[in-house]
């Protein structure tokens, strides 16, 4: 059930695409969607972001994932617990280009004997990282839909990826890896018994849109041979706000933008929001010179403290029995033993010693 | 017959019986297991009263009804709201997660326990569920196929059950590709479970302690220095110095703060021997304060406010005995709080200067804004410059690995100093498997306030990652005891060995450095700070290291 619905939802999402589009709705699934699910889309991502961005970070909290910087012969671990904004730079960019922190990741397994040990396991890590770089691929490949003409760059990626000139028009390597990854992220949900069990119908859902856009793309180079000119025409009457409908654009195409389309609509609304999010993750994000630089909380307020004062009162007699020293002898004292001794704060139970600004 | 808060009543072969395979039933509609051994009291009305906290009332974990304050699901949800828009953390956090499982199999209660609610994925689904009902379109128009779910009495249970049953200790975060940091996601549930008067009374009482008399476990200052002048009698037993004990010295060079638990429990206190008798060595003028006689703060498990509180006072009697700068003691929690919220919460502390070795004239430029270092940063340097005079054979009955505490590691990276003073004070020194030392050593199952006697089957199975790594190098070196620099570990650890590593002792680092220490003017010594023989000196010469081998 929880895989199943979000598999039903994307297949009646292609299909209604796919026969209403060439039957008469073109103009709805070609132009009206595509323009709504963008508009969502950028309005959505601009509201989470700025609802993220307007929540404050009052304390640094970085996660340390290696040596401090302290005495000046301890090497430091510059990427892994940076001391400097340079170092967090650093330490953000192998996160989101190479997923550092899967790349850590480990197997647990109990021997025979009973005893557990960790075992290296980076097939996530592959996985993980061989779909979002050949999302980015099939981005920068689809950019020959909306461009006039066509920038170097992207004939230039075209040319790498397809090298090995397997079939016509040749199957493209990041296609492939691409739809081969999510195969593999959706296998993994389902044969790995505790990620299936904390798996939501939405995560199904994201991997199936994904799989479907994939599919579907596919299948027009490969299969149905989809009319590009066609679908450049549409693409570029979108781009240039001049939308056109041409006739040559089939069912497919339909199905693939629309599916497209929808996991525009859905991205801010999802999980899949963690594109933007790892950016700003304070554990990842921040220097770990706390203790050299301060850092300030806009929300701090002043709390209720046990003041000195009110700690001499309650024990100044065991205290002097001890023979500890204290600020006021027991006895009644003159005032000039007072002057300097303790601060008579503004209020006696209320302190705030950052004296806010 | 044994009760649940005893080891004994916990056979070894039944504990190691891992199961990992989740229920039939899902996460939301299994009901939640409250046995004895497995939660913590509540917090008594008293204890909540000192602290001005709503609610206080008695009541009990296994009552049907927690007596919850009228209105507490509006206070839970406003509660929520606030901490959405003051925590970017928890915001994202709540937003972000892909549940990818690599978190699954990183944390030890899970990984002893088997129970899916304590994979760090739905602790934080816990909350999240409850988020996506009240904070987000699609949990409102798409319910439970979106993962929300209603906040019901069930859920408070299961909150008050599972956030006090996460050590806080980050290492889940660590393998997070989004560096989800399920510490943040605890700290947020407890202060939310704090709202309804909901707290655990191994965590409120400390806090009331130390908020009134100036640490965790109530020692008045007559008896702080009953205490010290108890070690410093042992002291002088075991090498012949007497060591001074500056108590509120006003216009000390250093002040001194350590973890209460190393006033009395053993074997925490060689460790404040040790401090006292290395600093005279070193002819340190530093005191002790009573006002401030705890660097743990168990505000870090009750709430951000709480930890303020707290910790205000360190920056307050520095001030008044007018010292230069801080240092600070073993302590494993305690150095988060310092490191990562002391200066933001109660700081600047302009009217201190910038740590400067009074030994070696190193400046700890690395704490140019907090003031306060490490004992093992001061150490370190002491040692690079040769200033003590050390006979690491002293140790040599010893083979000794390190626990690297949970929030020194995480939330701070000091993994080379203790090692470099490990080193220089034991000749046998050996690290457990690299997965479990470092950024990814495993929790003591004690920490963040769990390490009660009544939690004994929880401490015991998320123990067992770390005990099972002890017990590797027990069997492949001969490891004897384990060195941790957090008074946490070593009243926990013990357990955790005794249990899972029969034969490993604990200690602090100070102890092993001490003992290694050739002190000037002490007597010819024959015993070290525990007043056992050393090693090839004195009455019991050889029969030492193997006792310690076979005990247990």
């Amino acid at each position: 059930m929880k895989m199943l619905l979000p598999l039903l939802v994307v297949a009646a999402l292609f299909a209604l695409a796919f026969i209403a589009g060439p039957a008469g709705a073109g103009w709805l699934f070609g132009v009206a969607l595509p323009y709504a699910a963008l508009a969502l889309l950028v309005g959505g991502l601009l509201y989470r972001v700025a609802l993220w961005a307007r929540a404050p970070v009052p304390f640094r909290i970085p996660v340390s994932c290696g040596q401090q910087a302290s005495l000046d012969w301890i090497r430091p671990a510059r990427l892994d617990n940076p001391r400097s904004a340079a170092g967090a730079v650093g330490r953000m960019a192998i996160e989101v280009l190479l997923f550092r922190s899967l790349l850590r990741n480990t197997r647990a397994k109990q021997t025979a004997d009973g005893r557990l040990v960790y075992g290296t396991d980076l097939a996530l890590w592959a996985g993980a990282l061989a779909m979002h770089w050949a999302m980015l691929v099939l981005l920068v490949r689809h950019l020959r839909f909306v461009t006039e003409p066509v920038p170097a760059l992207v004939l230039a990626v075209e040319r790498v990826d397809s090298f090995l000139e397997i079939g016509l028009p040749a199957v493209y390597l990041t296609s492939v890896l691409f739809l081969g990854a999510l195969l593999y992220l959706l296998g993994r949900r389902l044969a790995n018994p505790l990620v299936r069990y904390v798996s939501l119908p939405t995560d199904y859902f994201a991997l199936f849109l994904l799989l479907g856009i994939g599919l579907s793309g596919f299948a027009m180079r490969h299969l149905f041979r989809t009319d590009l000119a066609a679908a450049k025409e549409l693409a570029m009457g979108l781009v240039r706000f001049a939308p056109v409908v041409p006739e040559a654009v089939g069912g497919v195409f339909f199905g693939h933008l629309f599916l497209v389309a929808a996991l525009a609509a859905y991205l801010p609304f999802s999980k899949l929001l963690h594109a933007p999010g790892v950016f700003l993750s304070p554990t990842r994000n921040l220097a770990n010179n706390n203790r050299a630089v301060r850092h300030v909380n806009p929300w701090d307020y002043p709390v209720k403290v046990h003041s000195y004062e009110d700690y001499e009162n309650e024990l100044r007699e065991k205290m002097v029995h001890a023979g500890i020293p204290v600020e006021r002898e027991p006895e009644p004292v003159t005032a000039a033993v007072l002057v300097g001794a303790t601060e008579p704060a503004a209020s006696a139970d209320t302190q705030d010693p950052a004296g806010r600004v | 017959m044994s009760g649940p808060d005893e080891m004994s009543h916990y056979p070894r072969a039944q504990l190691v019986q891992l199961d990992w395979k989740p229920p039939r039933t899902p996460w939301t509609e299994t009901p939640v297991d409250l046995r004895p051994g497995t939660f913590i009291y509540p917090g008594k009305a008293r204890n909540l009263r000192i602290m001005d906290l709503p609610n206080a009332r008695d009541w009990a974990v296994t009552d049907a009804d927690w007596k919850l304050p009228t209105g507490w699901r509006k206070t839970v949800l406003d509660g929520m709201a606030e901490r959405l828009s003051r925590f970017r953390s928890f915001q994202l956090f709540m937003d972000t997660c892909v549940r990818c499982g690599a978190c699954a199999d990183k944390c030890h209660f899970f990984l002893g326990s088997g129970d899916p609610r304590n994979m760090p994925v739905l602790r934080a689904e816990l909350l999240r569920s409850i988020y996506r009902k009240d904070f987000t379109a699609m949990g409102r128009l798409f319910g439970e196929l979106a993962g929300a779910r209603e906040l019901t009495p069930d859920v408070i249970k299961e909150w008050f059950y599972y956030f006090y049953q996460c050590t806080e200790c980050r290492r889940c975060s660590v393998f997070c590709p989004y560096g989800i940091d399920t510490a943040e996601i605890t700290m947020m549930g407890r202060e939310l479970l704090g709202l309804l008067g909901l707290y655990v009374n191994w965590v409120i009482e400390p806090v009331a302690n130390c908020f009134r008399v100036g640490n965790h476990l109530g020692i008045q200052p007559h008896g702080m220095k009953d205490t010290l002048e108890f070690m410093a009698d042992d002291i002088e037993d075991a090498t012949g110095i007497r060591v001074d004990i500056p108590i509120n010295k006003k216009g000390a060079e250093i002040l001194f703060v350590t973890p209460s638990g190393d006033f009395v429990a053993d074997p925490g206190i060689y460790t404040c021997m040790s401090y006292m008798l290395l600093f005279h060595e070193l002819g340190i003028d530093y005191t002790w304060s009573t006002y401030a006689s705890d660097g743990g703060n168990f505000g870090l498990f009750t709430s951000h406010e709480a930890m303020k509180r707290l910790n205000a006072k360190i920056y307050t009697e520095a001030k008044r005995l007018g010292v230069k700068w801080i240092l600070g003691g073993e302590c494993g929690h305690m150095w988060r709080v310092i490191h990562q919220y002391m200066d933001t919460m109660n700081g600047p502390a302009d009217f201190l200067e910038v740590p400067r070795s009074p030994v070696t004239g190193t400046v700890f430029e690395h704490a140019h804004s907090t003031k306060m270092i490490h004992l093992m940063e001061f150490m370190a340097d002491v040692i690079r410059h040769g200033k003590l005079e050390l006979d690491p054979a002293r140790n040599d009955h010893i083979r000794i690995t390190f626990h690297d505490s949970c929030n020194p590691a995480r939330a701070m990276g000091i993994f080379e100093e203790p090692r470099y003073v490990l080193r220089a004070a034991c000749n046998h020194f050996f690290e457990m498997p690299e997965n479990t030392i470092r950024e990814q050593t495993f929790c003591c199952g004690g920490g963040a306030g769990l390490g009660t006697d009544e939690n004994m089957e929880m401490r015991l199975r998320g123990g067992l990652p770390r005990g099972n790594a002890v017990r590797w190098v027990q069997e492949q070196h001969g490891v004897n005891q384990l060195a941790a620099m957090c008074a946490i570990d070593r009243a926990t650890l013990v357990t955790v060995c005794d249990y899972w590593a029969p034969g490993v002792k604990v200690t602090g680092i100070s102890e092993l450095l001490a003992n290694a220490t050739v002190f000037r003017g002490e007597h010819a010594r024959t015993r070290n700070l525990r007043l056992e023989p050393l090693p090839g000196i004195g009455e019991l010469a050889t029969g030492n290291g193997s006792e310690e081998a076979t005990h247990g």
